[in-house]
């Protein structure tokens, strides 16, 4: 189990972390489309890309949140030698990863201060897979309509609500990624 | 005919061949060594140690040659260094009560446990050109003592026996770890201790001005030195697989502690209340600036009345204190802003043909 | 050149990996909330504060070995400061540059979006002084934060107001601040008022560092910009009212060249790749002639 937690890391971290967050910046800066990332391959059951995330995005400075089956032993050995992330409470994180139903209830994260909006958590949220088809997405970063086949759309339609606080959203599946960031108005299905 | 300019690249690589020549001057003339800077230069490398925050006495000198005795721009090399540099540890707080006394000095009482040690200082020089300096290799050779009377004992700080008394206000330990304001944006207000961490590295004439202001009354603190003390101490890291603490080394610093006349306030009972000063190397004039700006600063903690003094004014203070940002941002207004400045001309040649329609008009 | 060490001696685009997180997350934050100024630990970099220390970590923090970088400083890519800083990203982080608005992938700018249209897949890096738009009608951080939390810009419409009471119209002619979204009220840095119509609905990423100040703040594409106004008094742009004297060109901003002591002047555009592309295309202004053998 510890030489698995070895394995798995970006063999060159600054290039392939540049490259990685250039597909996050784009997913997130253009809610609903779906970008590819790779270089990690991060213990089970994280994905390809919760893993690029958490290596790109994470580290001792960041609290981390393992939900349900992301929190187990193998994971956390990764997280603890790749990343060295502090483990923490849903309330106190700053990044989240797991499936949607373990991350419930989603008003339990950080949503940032009124005078400091963006001392907020990202929920890192693993899905069987991501495809344009689900409710329409509009707002900043959206010219033509976009879809989304999100886990339900209650939750972020609550959290647009609360702009400019909020958490913010990267959706994982496989080496897949999308982005969904608070300003993003979600159709109500 | 006009073709647009095209030599950024060559005037660039231009500048910096003149700079180098014009650094090293002279050639018949020898060229200074790190070591001359360091040793006979040593309170220009302190002071590029201490707003650089890094204690590298050779790096230190290093800039002063580089920067051509600049010492801003000294400081500015070793703060570009310093930010590249990984932190490996964090050392354990010095013990400035075990320090290896070079020179210690209290204007509160004549005399005191430990002694009053004047040590090398320029106090009661006159200030005369010394010409036989001039005659190169014509300096007397020293033949006094270097380091300090009694360097194994423990010097206790005067606060100390005034805190005994209860005269003096506490100042208890708190072992949170401090802010690291290379590390984190600065966010206002801030504590005492990013207070301090910014004016341990502000520029020394900023604090200079700021407590002298103090003392001419804009924000007084009617600051008596307790004791200032300079000299060397130890660094401890601890190691967490030893599970105890490793000497790394020892480091200069002055320290100066204020006490200041305090008749009391609306929350706090009359006694004496403290200004501190810590600063690498020997750099007392900036320990002593730095303690009366400390307390300046701590009127709203004391429940004193904020005049508007400058110095009492925490977000004037620490946004302006450090030169490397100052010096940035005064000088960046000599690069091209012909295109805002088009912007202005348009829009005044605007404003002026409409004034004189007007006018016109009007006759 | 002695005045950096040789390439290997720095990280990939000289940041170490710890920091550049920090900016990317800061960046990231920045996108989630349009207009927004969001803190980061700005590092001291080997270049003056206030010459563009934020720009450059931003573009440092973005860049990929594979990227194309574009550096202006004026709408110049010749300026010296927009030398410094490409030369700086040739060496620590190795990338392709070039003049070419269109080839570029990253193109950091001082003062000037360029004229040539953006495109999808492109970031364009602004490198600002005072980000704070309210920061000259209230000098306190703790204050003008406090008015981005309760939106409260009156006093940036009284000082609008003031100037068309005095002036009969709005006397600012450049850094004009903007409303992003309805929400924020940004500055756009130093860009001539000419520019503000291209930040809103572009389908670029638009980045915005300051690093003296330590706050990062973005514009996603296809992001709404107002520039702020009155229903009598509308934001208009404004140029030199000439064409460009090189290329002929109606549409771009113009920089003023005095040529001679007796009042002589010409005007060329600012945008130094639009009026080379346009030339280059055969279109000829009032004083074009051929380069001079040798010339560039």
């Amino acid at each position: 189990m510890i030489a698995d937690a070895l394995e798995g890391g970006f063999a060159e971290a600054p290039v392939q972390s540049a490259r990685a967050f250039r597909e996050i910046l784009e997913a997130m800066a253009r809610p609903g489309t779906i970008r590819r990332v790779q270089g990690a391959t991060p213990p089970a059951p994280l994905s390809i890309a919760a893993g690029v995330a958490l290596l790109v995005l994470t580290d001792p400075t960041t609290r981390l949140h393992l939900a349900g089956e992301a929190d187990c032993p193998a994971v956390r050995d990764w997280v603890a030698f790749h990343i060295g992330a502090p483990l923490a409470k849903a309330e106190d994180a700053d990044f989240a990863v797991g499936p949607w139903e373990a991350l419930q209830p989603v008003s339990r994260f950080r949503i940032g201060q009124p005078d400091y909006p963006d001392r907020s958590a990202t929920l890192i949220v693993e899905c069987d897979r991501l495809v344009n088809h689900g409710p329409a997405l509009t707002g900043p970063g959206i010219g033509a309509a976009t879809w989304l086949n999100l886990p339900e759309t209650a939750a972020f339609r609550a959290n647009r609500a609360l702009f400019p606080l909020g958490f913010d959203t990267l959706f994982t599946a496989g080496d897949r990624i999308a982005g969904l960031p608070r300003s993003t108005r979600v159709e109500a299905i | 005919m006009y073709v647009a300019v095209k030599g950024g690249e060559r005037a660039i690589d231009n500048a910096h061949q003149w700079l180098a020549e014009e650094r090293r001057g002279d050639p018949s003339v020898p060229e200074l060594t790190i070591p001359q800077i360091r040793e006979q230069m040593r309170l220009a490398v302190n002071r590029v140690m201490a707003e650089g925050s890094l204690y590298d006495p050779d790096l230190a000198a290093l800039a002063i040659k580089q920067a051509r005795g600049d010492l801003i721009e000294a400081v500015f090399l070793i703060r570009a260094y310093r930010t590249t540099l990984p932190r490996l540890a964090a050392s354990r707080p010095v013990d400035t009560g075990a320090m290896v006394i070079d020179r210690r000095i209290s204007a509160t009482f004549k005399d005191l446990p430990g002694g009053q040690v004047l040590g090398p200082t320029f106090d009661y020089t006159h200030r005369l050109l010394d010409f036989a300096l001039m005659a190169e290799g014509g300096a007397p050779a020293p033949g006094a003592p270097t380091t300090g009377a009694s360097p194994t004992a423990h010097v206790p700080h005067v606060t100390g026996f005034l805190n005994r008394d209860g005269l003096i206000e506490a100042a208890s330990p708190d072992d949170t770890p401090p802010p690291d304001l290379t590390r984190q944006p600065m966010e206002l207000p801030a504590g005492r201790a990013l207070r301090l961490q910014a004016l341990a590295r502000a520029d020394e004439g900023f604090v200079l001005s700021m407590a002298y202001s103090t003392q001419r009354g804009y924000g007084r603190t009617h600051a008596f030195v307790g004791e200032l003390r300079i000299g060397r101490v130890a660094v401890e890291v601890d190691i967490p697989e030893l599970g105890f603490a490793v000497g790394i080394g020892e480091i200069e610093l002055t320290e100066c502690e204020t006490v200041n006349q305090f008749r009391g306030s609306k929350t706090e009972p009359p006694q004496f209340t403290r200004g501190y000063g810590l600063v690498p190397g020997q750099s007392e004039r900036k320990a002593i600036a730095m303690s009366l700006v400390d307390r300046a600063l701590r009127w709203q903690e004391l429940g004193e009345d904020f005049t508007g003094a400058p110095a009492q004014d925490e977000e004037f203070v620490l946004m302006h204190c450090d030169n490397i940002q100052a010096t940035g941002f005064l000088e960046h207004i000599k690069l091209p802003h012909y295109v805002d400045f088009q912007a202005e001309l348009e829009l005044v040649r605007k404003l002026r043909a409409e004034a004189q329609a007007m006018q016109e008009a009007a006759e | 050149m002695s005045d950096l060490s040789p390439q290997d001696a720095y990280n990939f685009a000289y940041l170490d990996e710890q920091t550049k997180r920090m900016i990317r997350r800061a960046i990231l934050k920045g996108i989630a909330v349009p207009g927004c100024q969001v803190p980061f630990a700005s590092r001291e970099m080997p270049m003056p504060y206030g010459w563009g220390t934020g720009g450059v970590q931003v573009t440092a923090a973005c860049l990929v070995p594979e990227d194309r970088l574009k550096v202006i400083d004026q709408g110049a890519d010749d300026t010296t400061n927009a030398v410094s800083i490409r030369r700086f990203f040739q060496r620590t982080a190795g990338v392709a540059t070039t003049g070419a608005t269109g080839e570029a992938t990253v193109i950091q700018t001082r003062h000037r979006i360029p004229e040539t249209p953006l495109t999808e897949g492109q970031i364009l890096v602004f490198q600002v002084p005072i980000p704070e738009p309210l920061r000259f009608l209230e000098p306190r951080e703790t204050e003008t934060r406090k008015m981005h939390e309760l939106e409260e810009y009156g006093l940036m419409h009284v000082k609008l107001y003031e100037d068309v009471a005095r002036h009969g119209q709005i006397a600012t002619a450049y850094a004009y601040p903007v409303k992003v979204e309805g929400r924020y009220v940004m500055d756009p840095s130093p860009i001539p008022k000419f520019d503000n119509p291209k930040l809103s609905g572009s389908p670029a990423i638009q980045l915005f560092g300051a690093g003296r100040e330590q706050r990062i703040y973005a514009l996603p594409p296809w992001t709404g910009v107002v520039s702020l106004d009155f229903d009598d008094h509308p934001f208009e742009t404004s140029k030199a009212p000439h064409d460009c004297d090189l290329c002929g060109a109606k549409d771009s901003y113009l920089d003023e060249v005095i040529t001679d002591d007796q009042g002589g002047r010409m005007f060329v555009c600012s945008d130094t790749d639009y009026c080379a592309g346009r030339r280059a295309r055969g279109m000829k202004g009032r004083l074009w002639a051929p380069e001079p053998e040798g010339a560039a």
